[in-house]
């Protein structure tokens, strides 16, 4: 590569081209403060918080916009950058509410870590009333509180540009400016996912999960009430770090401890559902690979990723596998399936989900699900949520002897368990379906081409002579380039796996923060060491699975599994109507 | 074509439209056909005159009387009176201090020792017709480059002529010009920047007015010189005059083949439109400008790169200023050398000013660089009205720094008024008599920074608003040794830490009155008195 | 436009236009408008030199009015300065007398003695 020499507090330090000062000083120890900065996202220069002086320059330069040049000399250590970067924050101080003790991001916060980084002790500027900023609660999953934004324009970023939605801007201008979806509207009436990735680039307490944890306490306090829960693939490999494991530990047996330790009366497994997902859907593949059509079907487990095809590809909704995504497939069975066999009255029943994802509470209001005759997800609660009770209710997580989910929801394969990364779903099924196609066993189980965090992957699998082009896009970027080469017809995918969030569930809106690559490069590699651990790791070698088609389903695609397991989507176009 | 005995030009520069001129000229044209003069006499709506405190302004030629004040009431008395029998109507005569009718521009002190190139049709043919620009050497200096030079002999000759940006940042032009004409890409750009938002500055609107091909063929020919073939105007919306008159050129322009395909025949194409403004002040900023004509929000980007290689969509773009623009065809014309003859060493040429604030003649005024502020104000400007005192003069707008009264001799060009901490600027000229209060004055600019600030970065958008907290504070009477601190602290903070130019001068007066004028805020600190009376001081002291 | 040579043409078209409003320097033509040169047929007088100047393309002479000079009886009264001549005054210039004042003297510099009525 090639290397630009440049002199930063005297020191030479040889970066790469394009590099920016901010990065060719991280090389050589000198951790310039950022606060708008951030290493995924094209925002720059904004906080003026990274400011450094470069000599023949008469003005402070923000390094993390400014290109690295040969013979460069910088400064990241004098008075006036000092006194720059500290006013930076002081001004944003004296202009952001003072209530760090009852914030979601206490301790977690990037701004006031930079306050007690600068060593700022005193307010010299009048406070000033945020009063007037209201929140907004107006969907199921995100809550907006622009009183404590500080308008780095992450966010902005996040949903403009990795996730191609775009419902945030910048409104208004010099103090008054406010970043809001479209023209000042509350989110649940503009085309948001509720995706929440601005929740995780967020800096402050400005954006966040809206909190559920107050109903999920009231049902575990009510003896009446048979609560149960199910963790979804991807918690697993993350809980750890809320609870301070390092990135990438896996902790399934920690986490079903937790939860019974909780009170919850039934700990099951997300996993089961994911692999009854595999024989839904490798039937429905099968079924329009025979009948001509439509094609190629399309993954319906993100519920971030249906409510984007819902307002910006409505079109395309025959695609859609008519599956309903593994968290709803566990609703609907546990009020009648589980409820039968136990005998249990599904209106006592609670359903709980702990799950990646802030979509998945909207989901899980959807009116299409209630299957069961009643709300079949009572509550989705997110990995931070969990965390919370776990912590409120002083479990040491770290130190729990492992536990074993429940049956029969807790019999499942590795097939179900990687759903959690990108590309999961999609080598789950192809492990069914050649299977079940070919009547042969696999060669090679893992199938590589479809792992990793490259936006958009392919691979091709010969079925008996029927060659599958397989493609999996994760974040709703990428989910946008594939669809629309569909739309233009220069696609010959027979199936394409989508999920909403980058490097899909593990990277979830509702997952520890921060979410980032590095931290999402760990949790991958924690669900495929997982999966190489398990004794099974096909979905249609689930004898749980293959009980339960015997006892209550009948057949995958049959009337039963009509009922309770497949679904329809709505046409909701990009202004929805408020509600 | 007919012959008319008699031209009468209407100044159709804004502040004139502003004070009726229209109708003025509608009763004159009337009044001329009723008394069955209409063959003879011509009606010409023109750019700007000049003295745009005393509109509407009429000059009737050959005699060269400029009448000033004129009302619709007025005009019968002039049709009958002078276009009729040749006899002056002296009421109406535009006189000097002294009293001595100041019957031609040539002759007035107002005019006199002014030097006209950049208004050298301003108020002199009409803007609407292109004939007009052309008898006066409208396109020759086109027709010279495209026929008998090379794109790098043009980008050569304006590098030699030392001109400089007149938007206020005072680039080199040629250069500019020659990163852009370097820079490799399928599509360039050249953008004119008529986004004037600086208060007090209305020079590129009227040149715009009164002499819209001027700027159009400048664009033309840095087009042809850069080797880009599309140009866009960006022009401020409330400019609704400029807007219509430039629309006028460029159509007409296009008939007669001097833009769009093939121009004179020489196979170079060039196509300009026009995109208007909304008014904010942040769109100044070349990179705000742009991302405004690309259909974004209008923030200023981060440089580098800078616009002359990515710029417009990327593209490599050259953004110049109206009176930039304007300046080209003369020097073209007329070569670098005799650009050189006017004006100082490192500000060669004339500047034009804008003169508002407490000056006997406020208007429009083009003087060569180099000229004391005193010969401005005292000589041109007619002094200050009812021989008060001066204070302080403002140079370059809002953003610029203010000078007191031993400044007065400086000459006014680029490099002298920034070793002082202020700026030529936009060529704003804001006198000040001794009646205002200081502390009053840096409020008024720093309201107008709180509510221009585009807010982006975070040193503009708090910092302006605290400056403009503080700095009331102390007019109110509740100032402390801590505000004067806080306040010099944040200034300083203010010059280097922002994203764009806004931001890096909106302390640029703050910090020269603190230095010019400390005194004075002082007094109103430490003895809670406003030494001009002018501030309401008595509410209780903040307690620091 | 095509070409180089269209643009001189328009160009020196316009100029004729304009020279007006600078002070040429050329010869300049003064009738009286008075009421009583009015009254006399100076209207007449003036439209017919201003229309003779543009037939002849004589775009350097200025045609100016001016009030009664008090010899009421020799209206339409007409004077002709050439550059560096003095001024030369004629009586009872109707149309047809001034065609011929224009093409005698101000073209060809030769007065016509009989109209005369002042010189400098």
């Amino acid at each position: 590569m090639e290397t630009v020499k440049l002199i930063i507090d005297g020191r030479e330090v040889a970066a790469p081209k394009g590099a920016t000062v901010l990065e060719a000083a991280r090389l050589v120890g000198i951790d310039i403060p950022t606060l708008c900065y951030h290493p995924e996202l094209d925002v720059r220069a904004n906080c003026r918080v990274c400011l450094v002086e470069v000599e023949g320059s008469r003005t402070l330069q923000a390094s993390c916009a400014l290109p690295v040049s040969e013979g460069m000399k910088v400064h990241t250590n004098t008075p006036m950058a000092r006194e720059a970067r500290k006013m930076a924050v002081e001004l944003l101080l004296a202009n952001h509410p003072q209530d760090c003790l009852n914030c979601v991001r206490n301790q977690n916060c990037e701004l006031q870590r930079l306050a007690e980084r600068m060593g700022i002790r005193e307010n010299r500027f009048t406070l000033k009333d945020r009063a007037k900023y209201v929140k907004d609660t107006s969907t199921p999953s995100i809550v907006r509180d622009p009183a404590k934004c500080v308008l780095c324009r992450r966010c902005v970023a996040v949903c403009e540009k990795v996730q191609g939605v775009g419902v945030l801007f910048p409104i208004n201008r010099g103090i008054e400016t406010m970043v809001v979806p479209a023209c000042g509207k509350d989110l649940a009436e503009v085309a948001c996912t509720l995706c929440g990735q601005c929740i995780h680039v967020c800096p402050v307490g400005a954006i966040y999960e809206r909190d559920d944890t107050g109903r999920v306490w009231e049902a575990l306090a009510d003896p009446g009430k048979h609560v149960v829960v199910q963790t979804a693939p991807a918690i697993r490999v993350s809980i750890g770090e809320e609870m301070g494991l390092p990135p990438g530990s896996v902790s399934t047996g920690q986490l079903v401890a937790a939860l019974r330790r909780l009170g919850f009366d039934r700990v099951f497994d997300t996993d089961f559902t994911a692999d009854l997902t595999i024989m839904e859907e490798g039937n429905e593949l099968l079924t329009r690979l025979g009948k001509g059509g439509p094609l190629p079907l399309i993954t319906s487990c993100s519920p971030g990723w249906i409510k984007f095809i819902e307002h910006y590809y409505p079109d395309l909704l025959p695609h859609l596998s008519t599956c309903k995504s593994p968290q709803q497939m566990f609703g609907s069975l546990v009020k009648t399936y589980y409820a039968e066999k136990t005998g249990i009255d599904p209106k006592d029943i609670f359903s709980v989900s702990i799950m990646p994802c802030t979509a998945k509470k909207f989901e899980a209001q959807r009116e299409e699900m209630r299957a069961s005759g009643y709300q079949d997800v009572d509550v989705a609660l997110t990995t931070r949520e969990l965390a919370r009770m776990i912590r409120e209710a002083g479990i040491n997580f770290k130190d729990l002897e492992a536990e074993k989910y429940d049956d029969p929801f807790g019999i499942t394969t590795g097939a179900g368990l990687i759903f959690g990364a990108t590309g999961g779903v999609a080598e789950a099924a192809l492990r069914t379906v050649y299977e079940l196609v070919t009547g042969k066993e696999l060669p090679k189980i893992d199938f590589h081409e479809v792992r990793g965090l490259e936006g958009i992957k392919e691979a091709t699998v010969d079925l008996n002579g029927t060659k599958v082009k397989v493609a999996v896009a994760h974040g709703l970027g990428n989910a946008r380039k594939v669809l629309d080469r569909v739309k233009a017809g220069t696609a010959a995918y027979q199936f394409i796996e989508i999920m909403a969030c980058p490097g899909g569930c593990i990277g979830g809106g509702g997952q520890p923060i921060p979410t980032d690559l590095e931290r999402r490069m760990a949790r991958i590699k924690a669900i495929y060491e997982a999966d190489a651990g398990m004794p099974l790791r096909k979905s249609h070698e689930n004898p749980a699975v293959k009980t339960l088609y015997q006892e209550y389903l009948g057949a995958p695609l049959g009337e039963k599994s009509h009922h309770l397991l497949h679904t329809h989507y709505v046409a909701r176009g990009k202004y929805p109507k408020k509600g | 074509m007919a012959f008319y005995r008699s031209h009468v030009l209407v100044c159709g520069g804004t502040p004139c439209l502003l004070g009726g001129c229209r109708g003025v000229k509608d009763a004159l044209v009337a009044e001329i056909e009723r008394q069955g003069l209409t063959d003879e006499i011509k009606v010409v709506e023109t750019g700007c005159l000049g003295p745009c405190d005393r509109g509407p302004v009429l000059v009737v030629y050959p005699e060269g009387i400029t009448y000033v004040r004129v009302k619709v009431e007025d005009v019968p008395a002039i049709v009958a009176e002078h276009l009729l029998k040749g006899r002056v109507v002296e009421r109406l005569v535009y006189r000097d201090e002294a009293g001595e009718r100041l019957v031609s521009y040539a002759q007035s002190t107002y005019y006199g020792p002014q030097k006209r190139v950049v208004l050298r049709n301003c108020g002199v043919i009409d803007p609407e017709s292109i004939e007009e620009y052309i008898a006066r050497d409208g396109y020759a200096a086109l027709a010279k480059a495209l026929t008998a030079m090379t794109p790098a002999a043009v980008v050569e000759e304006i590098k030699a002529s030392g001109l400089r940006g007149r938007g206020g940042a005072a680039f080199p032009t040629g250069l500019k010009w020659s990163f852009t004409a370097k820079a490799q890409a399928d599509q360039k750009y050249i953008v004119c920047n008529a986004d004037e938002g600086e208060p007090g500055t209305f020079k590129d609107r009227l040149i715009l007015e009164g002499d819209p091909h001027s700027v159009l063929e400048g664009m033309i020919i840095a087009g042809y010189a850069v080797g880009a073939t599309r140009g866009f105007i960006y022009i401020r919306g409330e400019y609704r005059q400029s807007i219509a008159r430039m629309a006028k050129a460029i159509a007409r322009a296009r008939e007669m083949g001097l833009l769009g395909r093939n121009i004179l025949g020489t196979g170079f194409s060039f196509e300009v439109e026009i995109r208007e403004g909304a008014g904010a002040y942040i769109c100044g900023d070349e990179t705000a400008l742009i991302e405004s004509i690309e259909g974004n929000r209008g923030e200023p980007r981060v440089k580098p790169p800078f616009p002359g290689v990515h710029g417009l969509w990327g593209r490599p773009t050259v953004v110049n200023n109206v009176e930039t623009l304007a300046n080209v065809a003369p020097i073209i014309d007329h070569g670098a050398a005799w650009f050189r003859s006017m004006g100082t060493e490192n500000s060669p040429g004339t500047k034009v000013f804008t003169m508002t604030g407490d000056i006997n003649n406020e208007g429009l005024i083009e003087v060569e660089m180099g000229i004391p502020l005193r010969q401005i104000i005292y000589e041109i400007g007619g002094g200050i009205p009812g021989g008060r005192g001066f204070k302080m003069a403002q140079t370059g707008g809002t953003s610029g720094g203010c000078l007191p009264t031993s400044f007065l001799d400086l000459p006014m060009d680029y490099d002298t008024l920034a070793q002082h901490g202020a700026a030529l600027g936009s060529g704003a000229l804001l006198v000040m008599d001794d009646t205002h209060c200081i502390v009053d004055i840096i409020k008024c600019f720093q309201k107008f920074f709180a509510h221009e600030s585009c807010g982006r970065c975070t040193p503009c958008r708090e910092g302006t608003v605290r400056l403009y907290e503080m700095i009331g504070e102390i007019s109110e009477g509740r100032g402390t040794r801590e505000h004067l601190r806080v306040l010099e602290e944040l200034g300083r903070v203010m010059t280097v830490a922002p994203l764009c130019g806004l931001g890096q001068t909106a302390a640029v007066p703050l910090l020269s009155c603190l230095k010019h004028f400390r005194e004075e805020i002082e007094t109103h600190v430490l003895e809670g008195r406003c030494p001009t009376g002018v501030c309401k001081m008595g509410k209780a002291p903040v307690v620091a | 436009m095509k070409s180089l040579e269209e643009l001189a043409r328009i160009r020196e078209e316009a100029k004729r236009q304009l020279e007006l409003r600078e002070g040429t320097g050329g010869p300049r033509i003064v009738i009286g408008m008075g009421t009583c040169g009015i009254a006399a047929g100076a209207r007449e007088t003036l439209m017919a030199v201003l229309d003779e100047l543009g037939k002849r393309n004589l775009n350097n002479v200025t045609v100016t009015q001016t009030g009664c000079v008090g010899l009421c009886e020799q209206e339409p009264l007409m004077e002709v300065i050439l550059p560096g001549r003095p001024k030369v005054t004629y009586g009872r210039v109707d149309a047809n007398r001034a065609r011929q004042i224009v093409a005698s003297h101000v073209v060809n510099g030769n007065i016509i003695g009989d109209w005369v009525i002042a010189r400098e």
